[in-house]
Protein backbone atom coordinates (compact mmCIF):
# COMPACT_ATOMS: atom_id res chain seq x y z
CA UNK A 1 0.00 0.00 0.00
CA UNK A 2 1.63 3.25 -0.78
CA UNK A 3 -0.20 4.79 2.23
CA UNK A 4 2.05 2.64 4.43
CA UNK A 5 4.79 3.85 2.45
CA UNK A 6 4.44 7.67 3.19
CA UNK A 7 3.41 6.39 6.83
CA UNK A 8 7.28 4.66 7.21
CA UNK A 9 9.00 7.31 10.36
CA UNK A 10 11.62 9.50 8.74
CA UNK A 11 15.26 9.12 9.89
CA UNK A 12 15.59 12.50 10.41
CA UNK A 13 15.79 13.62 14.12
CA UNK A 14 12.45 14.48 15.40
CA UNK A 15 13.35 18.21 16.49
CA UNK A 16 14.52 19.20 13.28
CA UNK A 17 11.04 17.73 11.43
CA UNK A 18 8.91 19.68 14.03
CA UNK A 19 5.59 17.91 13.18
CA UNK A 20 5.59 16.61 9.64
CA UNK A 21 6.14 12.70 10.58
CA UNK A 22 3.13 12.81 13.02
CA UNK A 23 0.36 15.09 10.14
CA UNK A 24 1.90 12.37 7.24
CA UNK A 25 1.42 9.40 9.44
CA UNK A 26 -2.26 11.09 10.08
CA UNK A 27 -2.78 11.73 6.83
CA UNK A 28 -1.79 7.77 5.56
CA UNK A 29 -4.05 6.79 8.51
CA UNK A 30 -7.51 8.71 6.96
CA UNK A 31 -6.66 7.51 3.49
CA UNK A 32 -6.09 3.92 4.65
CA UNK A 33 -9.08 4.10 6.92
CA UNK A 34 -11.20 5.23 4.33
CA UNK A 35 -9.91 3.05 1.76
CA UNK A 36 -10.69 -0.50 3.95
CA UNK A 37 -13.88 1.29 5.25
CA UNK A 38 -15.37 2.95 2.16
CA UNK A 39 -16.34 -0.17 -0.03
CA UNK A 40 -18.86 -1.45 2.67
CA UNK A 41 -19.77 2.27 4.00
CA UNK A 42 -20.58 3.29 0.40
CA UNK A 43 -22.95 0.17 -0.09
CA UNK A 44 -25.08 1.00 3.37
CA UNK A 45 -25.16 4.25 2.68
CA UNK A 46 -26.34 3.99 -0.60
CA UNK A 47 -28.57 1.05 -0.01
CA UNK A 48 -29.45 1.80 3.67
CA UNK A 49 -29.70 5.57 4.59
CA UNK A 50 -30.64 7.26 1.04
CA UNK A 51 -33.71 4.95 0.93
CA UNK A 52 -34.73 6.10 4.44
CA UNK A 53 -34.77 9.68 2.91
CA UNK A 54 -36.19 9.33 -0.25
CA UNK A 55 -39.30 7.38 1.78
CA UNK A 56 -39.82 10.26 3.46
CA UNK A 57 -39.67 12.42 0.66
CA UNK A 58 -42.04 9.63 -1.12
CA UNK A 59 -44.26 9.71 1.39
CA UNK A 60 -45.14 13.58 0.25
CA UNK A 61 -45.65 12.58 -3.18
CA UNK A 62 -48.43 11.11 -5.24
CA UNK A 63 -46.17 8.37 -7.26
CA UNK A 64 -46.95 4.81 -8.36
CA UNK A 65 -43.11 4.15 -8.30
CA UNK A 66 -42.66 3.88 -11.76
CA UNK A 67 -43.07 7.42 -13.30
CA UNK A 68 -41.79 10.18 -11.33
CA UNK A 69 -43.94 11.74 -8.83
CA UNK A 70 -45.78 15.00 -8.20
CA UNK A 71 -46.00 16.86 -4.99
CA UNK A 72 -49.08 16.04 -2.79
CA UNK A 73 -48.47 17.78 0.09
CA UNK A 74 -49.97 16.18 3.55
CA UNK A 75 -52.52 14.29 1.25
CA UNK A 76 -51.03 10.71 2.15
CA UNK A 77 -50.93 11.17 6.23
CA UNK A 78 -54.49 12.77 5.75
CA UNK A 79 -55.65 9.75 3.91
CA UNK A 80 -54.00 7.49 6.87
CA UNK A 81 -55.47 9.23 9.20
CA UNK A 82 -59.06 8.96 7.66
CA UNK A 83 -58.34 5.39 6.09
CA UNK A 84 -60.56 2.86 8.08
CA UNK A 85 -58.30 0.52 6.36
CA UNK A 86 -55.32 1.77 7.83
CA UNK A 87 -56.76 1.49 11.40
CA UNK A 88 -57.67 -2.03 11.13
CA UNK A 89 -54.40 -3.19 9.57
CA UNK A 90 -52.98 -1.33 13.03
CA UNK A 91 -55.22 -2.71 15.81
CA UNK A 92 -54.47 -6.51 13.82
CA UNK A 93 -50.89 -5.85 14.36
CA UNK A 94 -50.86 -4.85 17.60
CA UNK A 95 -53.16 -7.38 18.50
CA UNK A 96 -50.53 -9.76 16.75
CA UNK A 97 -48.06 -8.74 18.40
CA UNK A 98 -49.73 -8.56 21.82
CA UNK A 99 -50.34 -12.46 21.46
CA UNK A 100 -46.73 -13.08 19.42
CA UNK A 101 -44.63 -11.59 22.21
CA UNK A 102 -45.52 -12.81 25.38
CA UNK A 103 -46.54 -16.32 24.34
CA UNK A 104 -43.13 -16.78 22.47
CA UNK A 105 -41.23 -15.42 25.83
CA UNK A 106 -43.41 -17.32 28.19
CA UNK A 107 -42.16 -20.51 26.40
CA UNK A 108 -38.43 -19.85 25.81
CA UNK A 109 -37.50 -19.39 29.08
CA UNK A 110 -38.40 -22.53 30.66
CA UNK A 111 -37.39 -24.54 27.93
CA UNK A 112 -34.04 -22.68 27.69
CA UNK A 113 -33.78 -23.45 31.66
CA UNK A 114 -34.24 -27.18 30.83
CA UNK A 115 -31.97 -27.17 28.02
CA UNK A 116 -29.40 -25.47 30.66
CA UNK A 117 -29.85 -28.77 32.71
CA UNK A 118 -27.30 -32.07 32.27
CA UNK A 119 -29.73 -34.66 31.31
CA UNK A 120 -28.90 -37.28 28.30
CA UNK A 121 -30.35 -35.78 24.69
CA UNK A 122 -30.15 -32.40 25.65
CA UNK A 123 -27.98 -31.98 22.17
CA UNK A 124 -31.39 -33.64 20.38
CA UNK A 125 -33.40 -31.65 22.70
CA UNK A 126 -31.78 -28.51 21.75
CA UNK A 127 -31.27 -29.53 17.55
CA UNK A 128 -35.45 -30.13 17.87
CA UNK A 129 -36.40 -26.60 19.13
CA UNK A 130 -33.68 -24.45 17.43
CA UNK A 131 -34.33 -26.07 13.28
CA UNK A 132 -37.40 -24.03 12.63
CA UNK A 133 -35.12 -21.30 12.96
CA UNK A 134 -33.77 -22.38 9.73
CA UNK A 135 -36.19 -23.23 8.15
CA UNK A 136 -37.70 -20.38 5.61
CA UNK A 137 -41.06 -18.46 5.82
CA UNK A 138 -42.37 -19.90 2.93
CA UNK A 139 -41.68 -23.43 3.65
CA UNK A 140 -43.28 -22.86 6.54
CA UNK A 141 -46.33 -21.38 5.42
CA UNK A 142 -46.69 -24.10 3.18
CA UNK A 143 -46.29 -27.07 6.18
CA UNK A 144 -48.80 -25.23 8.15
CA UNK A 145 -51.24 -24.82 5.50
CA UNK A 146 -51.35 -28.46 4.96
CA UNK A 147 -51.24 -29.18 8.69
CA UNK A 148 -54.13 -27.42 9.27
CA UNK A 149 -55.58 -28.08 6.20
CA UNK A 150 -59.32 -28.15 6.97
CA UNK A 151 -60.09 -31.28 4.70
CA UNK A 152 -57.14 -33.25 5.60
CA UNK A 153 -54.72 -31.69 7.73
CA UNK A 154 -53.20 -33.59 10.55
CA UNK A 155 -53.94 -31.02 13.21
CA UNK A 156 -57.88 -31.70 12.71
CA UNK A 157 -57.24 -35.53 12.52
CA UNK A 158 -55.96 -34.86 16.42
CA UNK A 159 -58.88 -32.83 16.82
CA UNK A 160 -61.46 -35.62 15.73
CA UNK A 161 -59.64 -38.55 17.24
CA UNK A 162 -60.58 -36.69 20.49
CA UNK A 163 -64.06 -35.62 19.30
CA UNK A 164 -63.71 -31.88 18.83
CA UNK A 165 -65.06 -30.67 15.20
CA UNK A 166 -62.81 -29.40 12.17
CA UNK A 167 -61.87 -26.41 12.51
CA UNK A 168 -60.76 -23.69 9.70
CA UNK A 169 -57.86 -22.45 10.98
CA UNK A 170 -56.35 -20.32 7.99
CA UNK A 171 -59.73 -19.89 6.11
CA UNK A 172 -61.75 -19.03 9.16
CA UNK A 173 -61.90 -15.31 9.61
CA UNK A 174 -62.26 -15.93 13.30
CA UNK A 175 -59.22 -17.93 13.29
CA UNK A 176 -56.71 -17.17 10.83
CA UNK A 177 -54.60 -14.50 12.94
CA UNK A 178 -54.54 -16.75 15.37
CA UNK A 179 -53.01 -19.72 13.21
CA UNK A 180 -50.84 -17.14 12.10
CA UNK A 181 -49.44 -16.64 15.68
CA UNK A 182 -48.99 -20.23 15.98
CA UNK A 183 -46.70 -20.87 13.04
CA UNK A 184 -44.84 -17.68 13.94
CA UNK A 185 -44.38 -18.89 17.40
CA UNK A 186 -43.24 -21.82 16.37
CA UNK A 187 -40.39 -20.28 14.29
CA UNK A 188 -39.12 -17.56 16.35
CA UNK A 189 -39.14 -20.05 19.82
CA UNK A 190 -35.83 -21.38 18.83
CA UNK A 191 -34.15 -18.01 18.44
CA UNK A 192 -35.15 -17.04 21.80
CA UNK A 193 -34.38 -19.91 23.51
CA UNK A 194 -30.56 -19.97 22.06
CA UNK A 195 -30.55 -16.07 23.39
CA UNK A 196 -31.64 -17.24 26.63
CA UNK A 197 -29.83 -20.60 26.72
CA UNK A 198 -27.03 -18.22 26.08
CA UNK A 199 -27.51 -16.08 28.80
CA UNK A 200 -28.44 -18.87 31.38
CA UNK A 201 -24.67 -19.70 30.58
CA UNK A 202 -23.58 -16.94 31.64
CA UNK A 203 -24.73 -16.67 34.76
CA UNK A 204 -22.01 -17.79 37.12
CA UNK A 205 -22.42 -20.58 38.72
CA UNK A 206 -21.15 -20.04 41.94
CA UNK A 207 -23.76 -17.74 42.45
CA UNK A 208 -26.06 -20.44 42.08
CA UNK A 209 -24.19 -22.28 44.18
CA UNK A 210 -23.50 -19.73 47.07
CA UNK A 211 -27.16 -19.32 46.89
CA UNK A 212 -28.03 -23.06 47.71
CA UNK A 213 -25.16 -23.02 50.33
CA UNK A 214 -27.55 -20.22 51.88
CA UNK A 215 -30.57 -22.60 51.79
CA UNK A 216 -32.07 -21.53 48.62
CA UNK A 217 -34.09 -24.55 46.82
CA UNK A 218 -33.76 -24.77 43.64
CA UNK A 219 -36.86 -22.75 42.92
CA UNK A 220 -36.00 -20.06 44.78
CA UNK A 221 -32.47 -20.12 43.44
CA UNK A 222 -34.10 -19.79 39.40
CA UNK A 223 -36.32 -16.66 40.46
CA UNK A 224 -34.21 -14.30 42.71
CA UNK A 225 -30.54 -15.45 40.86
CA UNK A 226 -31.26 -16.58 37.74
CA UNK A 227 -34.30 -14.83 36.38
CA UNK A 228 -32.58 -11.08 37.67
CA UNK A 229 -29.30 -11.93 35.80
CA UNK A 230 -31.42 -12.84 32.53
CA UNK A 231 -33.51 -9.57 32.62
CA UNK A 232 -31.24 -7.72 29.71
CA UNK A 233 -31.43 -11.03 27.32
CA UNK A 234 -35.94 -10.77 27.97
CA UNK A 235 -35.09 -7.18 27.19
CA UNK A 236 -33.38 -7.56 24.30
CA UNK A 237 -35.95 -10.24 23.14
CA UNK A 238 -38.97 -8.20 23.99
CA UNK A 239 -37.47 -5.15 21.38
CA UNK A 240 -36.34 -7.82 18.97
CA UNK A 241 -39.79 -9.60 18.84
CA UNK A 242 -42.04 -6.75 19.21
CA UNK A 243 -39.75 -5.42 15.94
CA UNK A 244 -40.30 -7.97 13.74
CA UNK A 245 -43.58 -8.79 15.06
CA UNK A 246 -44.49 -4.99 13.61
CA UNK A 247 -43.17 -5.62 10.82
CA UNK A 248 -44.74 -8.84 9.68
CA UNK A 249 -45.59 -9.58 6.03
CA UNK A 250 -43.95 -13.30 5.03
CA UNK A 251 -45.38 -15.44 7.17
CA UNK A 252 -48.92 -13.41 6.02
CA UNK A 253 -48.48 -13.79 2.33
CA UNK A 254 -47.55 -17.39 2.16
CA UNK A 255 -50.87 -18.67 4.24
CA UNK A 256 -53.69 -16.77 4.13
CA UNK A 257 -52.66 -13.52 1.70
CA UNK A 258 -54.50 -10.99 3.73
CA UNK A 259 -57.39 -13.10 3.78
CA UNK A 260 -60.10 -14.60 4.53
CA UNK A 261 -62.54 -11.39 5.19
CA UNK A 262 -58.95 -9.10 5.62
CA UNK A 263 -58.64 -11.14 8.69
CA UNK A 264 -55.39 -11.11 8.47
CA UNK A 265 -54.44 -8.23 6.69
CA UNK A 266 -51.65 -6.60 8.98
CA UNK A 267 -49.70 -2.97 8.60
CA UNK A 268 -46.78 -4.19 6.54
CA UNK A 269 -49.25 -6.32 4.42
CA UNK A 270 -51.53 -3.41 4.34
CA UNK A 271 -48.57 -1.20 2.96
CA UNK A 272 -47.91 -3.95 -0.08
CA UNK A 273 -51.32 -3.73 -1.16
CA UNK A 274 -51.31 0.40 -1.72
CA UNK A 275 -47.66 -0.07 -3.35
CA UNK A 276 -48.13 -3.08 -5.54
CA UNK A 277 -51.91 -3.76 -6.12
CA UNK A 278 -53.57 -0.52 -5.92
CA UNK A 279 -49.85 1.65 -6.76
CA UNK A 280 -50.24 4.69 -4.99
CA UNK A 281 -46.41 4.26 -3.99
CA UNK A 282 -46.58 7.84 -1.99
CA UNK A 283 -49.57 6.29 0.24
CA UNK A 284 -47.30 3.13 0.88
CA UNK A 285 -44.36 5.37 1.72
CA UNK A 286 -46.48 7.35 4.17
CA UNK A 287 -47.92 3.63 5.65
CA UNK A 288 -43.92 2.61 6.04
CA UNK A 289 -43.06 5.85 7.69
CA UNK A 290 -45.92 5.12 10.07
CA UNK A 291 -44.82 1.93 10.65
CA UNK A 292 -41.59 3.03 11.33
CA UNK A 293 -42.20 5.94 13.59
CA UNK A 294 -44.12 3.34 15.86
CA UNK A 295 -41.02 1.16 15.94
CA UNK A 296 -38.78 4.24 17.00
CA UNK A 297 -40.70 4.96 19.57
CA UNK A 298 -40.98 1.68 21.34
CA UNK A 299 -37.77 0.64 20.69
CA UNK A 300 -36.30 4.03 22.62
CA UNK A 301 -38.86 3.46 25.13
CA UNK A 302 -37.74 0.23 26.06
CA UNK A 303 -34.33 0.85 25.72
CA UNK A 304 -34.97 3.20 28.66
CA UNK A 305 -36.73 1.30 30.61
CA UNK A 306 -34.07 -1.75 30.20
CA UNK A 307 -31.52 0.72 31.71
CA UNK A 308 -33.49 1.51 34.59
CA UNK A 309 -34.68 -2.34 35.78
CA UNK A 310 -31.18 -3.92 35.05
CA UNK A 311 -29.55 -4.00 37.86
CA UNK A 312 -27.10 -6.57 37.26
CA UNK A 313 -24.12 -7.28 34.96
CA UNK A 314 -23.70 -9.53 32.93
CA UNK A 315 -20.55 -10.36 30.92
CA UNK B 1 -26.28 -44.72 37.87
CA UNK B 2 -28.15 -41.31 37.37
CA UNK B 3 -32.26 -41.81 37.10
CA UNK B 4 -33.37 -40.72 34.19
CA UNK B 5 -34.53 -36.85 34.37
CA UNK B 6 -38.13 -36.15 34.63
CA UNK B 7 -37.51 -33.13 32.18
CA UNK B 8 -38.32 -35.86 29.57
CA UNK B 9 -41.70 -35.96 30.43
CA UNK B 10 -41.75 -32.40 29.13
CA UNK B 11 -39.07 -32.23 26.81
CA UNK B 12 -39.67 -35.42 24.55
CA UNK B 13 -43.00 -34.06 23.69
CA UNK B 14 -42.43 -30.66 23.08
CA UNK B 15 -39.36 -31.74 20.46
CA UNK B 16 -42.11 -34.22 18.84
CA UNK B 17 -44.24 -30.73 18.17
CA UNK B 18 -41.26 -28.91 17.15
CA UNK B 19 -40.30 -31.60 14.83
CA UNK B 20 -43.87 -32.60 13.39
CA UNK B 21 -43.97 -30.13 10.74
CA UNK B 22 -40.94 -30.76 9.16
CA UNK B 23 -41.46 -34.86 9.44
CA UNK B 24 -45.34 -34.56 7.81
CA UNK B 25 -43.20 -32.65 5.29
CA UNK B 26 -40.82 -35.25 4.45
CA UNK B 27 -43.71 -38.16 4.64
CA UNK B 28 -46.04 -36.19 2.75
CA UNK B 29 -43.41 -36.10 -0.32
CA UNK B 30 -43.18 -39.29 -0.40
CA UNK B 31 -46.37 -40.29 -0.44
CA UNK B 32 -48.70 -40.69 -3.62
CA UNK B 33 -51.41 -38.07 -4.36
CA UNK B 34 -54.61 -40.65 -2.84
CA UNK B 35 -52.43 -40.89 0.21
CA UNK B 36 -52.15 -37.37 0.95
CA UNK B 37 -55.75 -37.15 0.49
CA UNK B 38 -57.38 -39.51 2.79
CA UNK B 39 -58.86 -38.59 7.04
CA UNK B 40 -57.78 -39.20 9.26
CA UNK B 41 -53.97 -39.14 7.17
CA UNK B 42 -51.40 -41.96 7.69
CA UNK B 43 -48.32 -43.18 6.91
CA UNK B 44 -47.21 -43.63 3.43
CA UNK B 45 -46.72 -47.06 2.13
CA UNK B 46 -43.82 -46.87 0.31
CA UNK B 47 -41.60 -44.25 -1.05
CA UNK B 48 -43.19 -42.44 -4.39
CA UNK B 49 -39.79 -40.53 -5.86
CA UNK B 50 -41.85 -39.58 -8.76
CA UNK B 51 -42.77 -36.71 -6.50
CA UNK B 52 -39.17 -35.24 -6.63
CA UNK B 53 -38.57 -36.30 -10.42
CA UNK B 54 -42.31 -33.97 -11.01
CA UNK B 55 -40.52 -31.30 -8.90
CA UNK B 56 -37.74 -30.96 -11.04
CA UNK B 57 -39.39 -31.53 -14.35
CA UNK B 58 -42.18 -29.65 -14.35
CA UNK B 59 -41.10 -26.75 -12.66
CA UNK B 60 -37.74 -24.64 -13.51
CA UNK B 61 -36.95 -25.90 -9.62
CA UNK B 62 -33.47 -26.32 -10.96
CA UNK B 63 -32.62 -23.14 -12.18
CA UNK B 64 -34.52 -21.37 -8.70
CA UNK B 65 -31.74 -23.25 -6.52
CA UNK B 66 -29.12 -22.12 -8.97
CA UNK B 67 -30.27 -18.61 -8.72
CA UNK B 68 -30.35 -18.57 -5.08
CA UNK B 69 -27.02 -20.46 -4.76
CA UNK B 70 -25.53 -17.76 -6.82
CA UNK B 71 -27.23 -14.87 -5.02
CA UNK B 72 -26.06 -15.92 -1.41
CA UNK B 73 -22.67 -17.39 -2.55
CA UNK B 74 -22.16 -13.60 -4.03
CA UNK B 75 -23.35 -12.31 -0.86
CA UNK B 76 -21.40 -14.76 1.59
CA UNK B 77 -18.18 -13.65 0.01
CA UNK B 78 -18.92 -9.70 -0.31
CA UNK B 79 -19.81 -10.00 3.22
CA UNK B 80 -16.59 -12.01 4.11
CA UNK B 81 -14.29 -9.35 2.32
CA UNK B 82 -16.33 -6.02 2.77
CA UNK B 83 -17.22 -6.33 5.91
CA UNK B 84 -13.47 -7.72 7.43
CA UNK B 85 -11.92 -4.59 5.37
CA UNK B 86 -14.32 -1.55 7.20
CA UNK B 87 -14.79 -3.85 10.75
CA UNK B 88 -10.77 -3.79 10.76
CA UNK B 89 -10.59 -0.15 9.68
CA UNK B 90 -13.41 1.17 12.00
CA UNK B 91 -11.65 -1.01 15.13
CA UNK B 92 -7.91 -0.32 14.28
CA UNK B 93 -7.72 2.81 12.14
CA UNK B 94 -8.13 6.03 13.47
CA UNK B 95 -9.79 8.33 10.27
CA UNK B 96 -11.71 11.27 10.04
CA UNK B 97 -15.09 10.38 10.01
CA UNK B 98 -15.52 7.00 11.04
CA UNK B 99 -17.31 7.63 14.00
CA UNK B 100 -19.77 9.43 12.34
CA UNK B 101 -19.81 6.95 9.52
CA UNK B 102 -19.51 4.16 12.21
CA UNK B 103 -22.80 5.53 13.91
CA UNK B 104 -24.67 6.33 10.81
CA UNK B 105 -24.43 2.74 9.71
CA UNK B 106 -25.23 1.02 13.38
CA UNK B 107 -28.70 3.06 12.76
CA UNK B 108 -29.42 1.57 9.41
CA UNK B 109 -29.77 -1.21 11.50
CA UNK B 110 -32.99 -0.08 13.29
CA UNK B 111 -34.76 1.11 10.11
CA UNK B 112 -37.29 -1.63 8.85
CA UNK B 113 -36.65 -2.74 5.21
CA UNK B 114 -40.30 -1.54 4.47
CA UNK B 115 -39.42 1.54 4.36
CA UNK B 116 -35.93 0.95 2.56
CA UNK B 117 -38.10 -1.49 0.09
CA UNK B 118 -39.60 1.75 -2.37
CA UNK B 119 -37.03 4.17 -2.81
CA UNK B 120 -34.81 0.66 -3.45
CA UNK B 121 -37.51 -0.71 -6.26
CA UNK B 122 -36.88 2.59 -7.82
CA UNK B 123 -32.99 2.46 -7.42
CA UNK B 124 -32.95 -0.81 -9.21
CA UNK B 125 -35.13 0.35 -11.68
CA UNK B 126 -32.89 3.27 -12.64
CA UNK B 127 -29.52 0.77 -12.41
CA UNK B 128 -31.87 -0.89 -14.79
CA UNK B 129 -31.14 -4.09 -12.23
CA UNK B 130 -35.11 -4.82 -11.88
CA UNK B 131 -35.85 -8.00 -12.45
CA UNK B 132 -32.28 -9.08 -12.27
CA UNK B 133 -30.18 -11.23 -10.32
CA UNK B 134 -28.10 -8.29 -9.55
CA UNK B 135 -30.78 -6.57 -7.96
CA UNK B 136 -31.10 -9.31 -5.34
CA UNK B 137 -27.44 -9.23 -4.76
CA UNK B 138 -26.73 -5.47 -4.68
CA UNK B 139 -28.21 -3.94 -1.71
CA UNK B 140 -27.04 -7.44 0.46
CA UNK B 141 -23.68 -7.35 -0.50
CA UNK B 142 -22.80 -5.54 2.81
CA UNK B 143 -24.53 -5.60 5.69
CA UNK B 144 -23.97 -2.74 8.84
CA UNK B 145 -24.84 -6.09 10.86
CA UNK B 146 -21.44 -7.52 9.13
CA UNK B 147 -19.33 -4.81 9.78
CA UNK B 148 -20.71 -4.33 13.65
CA UNK B 149 -19.97 -7.91 14.03
CA UNK B 150 -16.40 -8.10 12.69
CA UNK B 151 -15.47 -4.91 14.32
CA UNK B 152 -16.60 -6.07 17.29
CA UNK B 153 -14.32 -9.21 16.99
CA UNK B 154 -11.11 -7.55 16.10
CA UNK B 155 -11.79 -4.94 19.17
CA UNK B 156 -11.05 -8.01 21.00
CA UNK B 157 -7.68 -8.90 19.29
CA UNK B 158 -4.52 -8.37 21.69
CA UNK B 159 -2.75 -4.95 19.17
CA UNK B 160 0.59 -6.35 19.78
CA UNK B 161 -0.31 -8.99 17.49
CA UNK B 162 -0.44 -6.66 14.24
CA UNK B 163 2.32 -4.06 15.62
CA UNK B 164 4.69 -7.01 15.65
CA UNK B 165 3.51 -7.58 11.59
CA UNK B 166 3.54 -4.12 10.98
CA UNK B 167 7.43 -3.35 12.43
CA UNK B 168 8.57 -6.47 10.19
CA UNK B 169 7.28 -4.03 7.53
CA UNK B 170 4.34 -5.81 6.44
CA UNK B 171 1.39 -3.86 5.21
CA UNK B 172 -1.91 -3.20 6.93
CA UNK B 173 -3.58 -5.27 3.97
CA UNK B 174 -1.59 -8.05 4.04
CA UNK B 175 -1.32 -7.77 7.90
CA UNK B 176 -5.12 -7.95 7.90
CA UNK B 177 -5.30 -11.54 5.54
CA UNK B 178 -1.74 -13.37 6.70
CA UNK B 179 -2.25 -12.56 10.69
CA UNK B 180 -5.47 -11.53 11.83
CA UNK B 181 -8.40 -13.20 9.21
CA UNK B 182 -6.76 -16.55 10.08
CA UNK B 183 -7.59 -16.04 13.80
CA UNK B 184 -10.84 -15.37 13.25
CA UNK B 185 -12.09 -18.39 11.09
CA UNK B 186 -14.70 -18.83 13.23
CA UNK B 187 -16.38 -15.17 13.00
CA UNK B 188 -16.09 -15.58 9.94
CA UNK B 189 -17.97 -18.68 9.67
CA UNK B 190 -20.61 -17.25 11.66
CA UNK B 191 -21.02 -14.69 9.44
CA UNK B 192 -21.04 -16.57 6.46
CA UNK B 193 -23.66 -18.86 7.76
CA UNK B 194 -25.56 -16.08 8.70
CA UNK B 195 -25.40 -14.39 5.57
CA UNK B 196 -26.54 -17.75 3.83
CA UNK B 197 -29.33 -18.59 5.77
CA UNK B 198 -30.42 -14.59 5.14
CA UNK B 199 -30.46 -14.79 1.56
CA UNK B 200 -31.45 -18.20 1.23
CA UNK B 201 -34.23 -17.67 2.93
CA UNK B 202 -35.43 -13.61 1.97
CA UNK B 203 -38.41 -13.59 0.93
CA UNK B 204 -40.31 -10.26 0.88
CA UNK B 205 -37.68 -8.24 -1.25
CA UNK B 206 -37.19 -10.90 -4.54
CA UNK B 207 -41.13 -10.97 -4.66
CA UNK B 208 -41.11 -7.34 -5.21
CA UNK B 209 -37.92 -7.36 -7.41
CA UNK B 210 -38.48 -9.78 -9.84
CA UNK B 211 -41.16 -11.05 -11.78
CA UNK B 212 -40.00 -13.55 -14.56
CA UNK B 213 -39.86 -17.22 -13.97
CA UNK B 214 -36.34 -17.68 -15.03
CA UNK B 215 -34.68 -15.00 -12.39
CA UNK B 216 -36.72 -16.25 -9.08
CA UNK B 217 -34.67 -17.37 -6.25
CA UNK B 218 -36.34 -20.53 -4.80
CA UNK B 219 -38.44 -19.40 -2.06
CA UNK B 220 -40.38 -17.21 -4.54
CA UNK B 221 -40.21 -19.71 -7.28
CA UNK B 222 -42.14 -22.44 -4.29
CA UNK B 223 -44.55 -19.48 -3.14
CA UNK B 224 -45.55 -19.26 -7.12
CA UNK B 225 -45.62 -23.37 -7.41
CA UNK B 226 -47.89 -23.06 -4.13
CA UNK B 227 -50.40 -20.95 -5.82
CA UNK B 228 -50.36 -22.65 -8.79
CA UNK B 229 -50.53 -26.64 -7.78
CA UNK B 230 -53.20 -26.26 -5.16
CA UNK B 231 -53.94 -30.09 -5.50
CA UNK B 232 -50.50 -31.67 -5.85
CA UNK B 233 -49.65 -31.15 -2.42
CA UNK B 234 -46.91 -34.49 -2.49
CA UNK B 235 -45.25 -32.81 -5.12
CA UNK B 236 -45.36 -29.53 -3.57
CA UNK B 237 -44.06 -30.88 -0.51
CA UNK B 238 -40.94 -32.67 -2.71
CA UNK B 239 -40.34 -29.17 -3.63
CA UNK B 240 -40.38 -27.80 -0.19
CA UNK B 241 -37.84 -30.40 1.03
CA UNK B 242 -35.37 -29.47 -1.79
CA UNK B 243 -35.59 -25.87 -1.28
CA UNK B 244 -34.86 -26.37 2.40
CA UNK B 245 -32.10 -29.43 1.59
CA UNK B 246 -28.97 -26.30 1.33
CA UNK B 247 -29.84 -24.58 4.55
CA UNK B 248 -30.49 -27.63 6.33
CA UNK B 249 -27.13 -28.63 5.52
CA UNK B 250 -25.50 -25.68 6.39
CA UNK B 251 -27.73 -26.04 9.86
CA UNK B 252 -26.16 -29.41 10.49
CA UNK B 253 -23.13 -28.83 9.49
CA UNK B 254 -22.24 -25.78 11.18
CA UNK B 255 -24.53 -25.66 13.93
CA UNK B 256 -21.92 -25.06 16.50
CA UNK B 257 -21.55 -21.26 14.48
CA UNK B 258 -24.75 -21.00 14.22
CA UNK B 259 -25.94 -21.27 17.80
CA UNK B 260 -22.81 -18.75 18.31
CA UNK B 261 -23.80 -16.52 15.87
CA UNK B 262 -27.72 -16.26 16.90
CA UNK B 263 -26.18 -15.63 20.36
CA UNK B 264 -23.40 -13.00 18.85
CA UNK B 265 -25.89 -11.64 17.42
CA UNK B 266 -28.62 -10.92 20.39
CA UNK B 267 -26.14 -10.60 23.14
CA UNK B 268 -23.19 -8.24 21.98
Amino acid sequence: MTADLQARPRSRPQSAGGRRPVDRRKLADHAAGWGFAAPAVVLIGVFGLVPVVWSFVLSFQHTDLTSPGTFAGGDNYAKLVADPLFWDAAVRTLVYVALFVPITLALALPIAVMLNQQIRGVVFYRLAVSVPLVTSTVATGIMFSWLANPQFGLVNAALDAVGLPKQGFFSDPDQALFAVVAMTVWGWLGFAVIIYLAALQNVPKDLIEASSLDGCGRARSFWHVELPLVAPATGFLLVWLTINGLQLFDAVYVTTKGGPLRATTVLVYHLYNEAFVSFDGGYAAAIGCAVFLVIGVFTLAQLRFNRRTSHYEVR
Amino acid sequence: MRRPSALHLILLPLSVVMVTPLVWMLLVSISTQAESRRFPPGLPSGIEWENYLAAMRDAPLGSWLGNSLVVSVVCVVGNLLLCSLAGYAFARIRFIGSKVAFVLMLATLMVPFQIVMLPLLIMMRSLGLVDTLGALIAPNLATAFGVFLMRQFFTTLPRELEEAARIDGASRLRTLFQVLLPLMRPTLATLAVLTFLQTWNDFLWPLIAVQSPGVMTVQLGLQSFQGAHTTNWPKLMASTVLSQLPVLLVFFFAQRFFVRSVAAAGIK
